[in-house]
């Protein structure tokens, strides 16, 4: 395990990875985990697969959470990603902070997924019931908009 | 001559249609080899919307290539 980010093919044990914050200097503690749901943008989901860029993603993983510690004095902070294969219902990230006070706790958690969510070189491709599947595009924060299109690949 | 070392992730492998490939080319820019590798494999995006990294490290488009670098062209992500 790493000190602040981890990637894994595995399930993600919410109840093990959130037994690391326990510490007394600790008055508040956020996490937020993120699933996989069964519908986006008006498709059936079936499952979906994640492919990463492993050694850039750890390095992008390591500064994000480790700016966010800085930047709120967290007490700790770690999230871990899943990819490969995962199924409706399945738990695809997991971020957690802890803090003396709640607000820092809040204010990091949120701005650790943000930032994963624009910045690590993952990506996300989803199968649907129709048995068609397509990548799904973001954006970078380099770039000047969000956008959404989606290449088909049948 | 310097010989450089794609490695291709998601949309990329899949319109390249392979995972790596190492060859020679003349002394560029990362935005070069875009450029080149684009029209070679048809790929839909052009630099304001894609970042590059060479030898794991985010990099700007204006790097120069140097012999033996791993360069990965990153599409948007699309993580969490």
């Amino acid at each position: 395990m790493n000190p602040h980010f981890d990637l894994t093919d595995t399930s993600i044990d919410s109840n093990a990875v959130r037994m690391q914050f326990a510490n007394a200097q600790t008055g508040g503690f956020v996490s937020f985990e993120g699933w996989v749901r069964n519908h986006n943008e008006g498709k059936m989901v079936s499952h979906l697969e994640y492919e990463v860029y492993t050694a850039l993603a750890l390095k992008e993983g390591e500064s994000i959470v480790a700016e966010a510690i800085k930047k709120y004095d967290l007490v700790h902070a770690y999230a871990i990603h899943r990819h490969g294969l995962l199924h409706i219902g399945d738990t695809a990230v997991w971020v957690g902070a802890s803090a003396a006070h709640r607000d820092e706790a809040f204010k990091a958690c949120r701005l650790i997924i943000d930032q994963i969510k624009v910045r690590l070189p993952i990506w996300k491709c989803e199968h649907y019931l129709d048995g068609k599947r397509e990548w799904v595009l973001c954006s970078h924060p380099n770039t000047e908009s969000t956008h959404h299109s989606h290449p088909h690949i049948h | 001559m310097i010989e450089i070392e794609i490695e291709y992730y998601a949309f990329f492998r899949e319109y390249s249609k392979i995972e790596s490939e190492k060859f020679f080319i003349l002394l560029s820019t990362a935005e070069e080899l875009y450029a080149r590798q684009k029209e070679l494999y048809d790929f839909p995006y052009n630099t304001d919307t894609i970042r590059v990294a060479i030898n794991d490290a985010f990099s700007s488009w204006q790097t120069l290539l140097n012999n033996g670098d791993k360069i990965v062209f990153i599409a948007p992500v699309s993580g969490g």
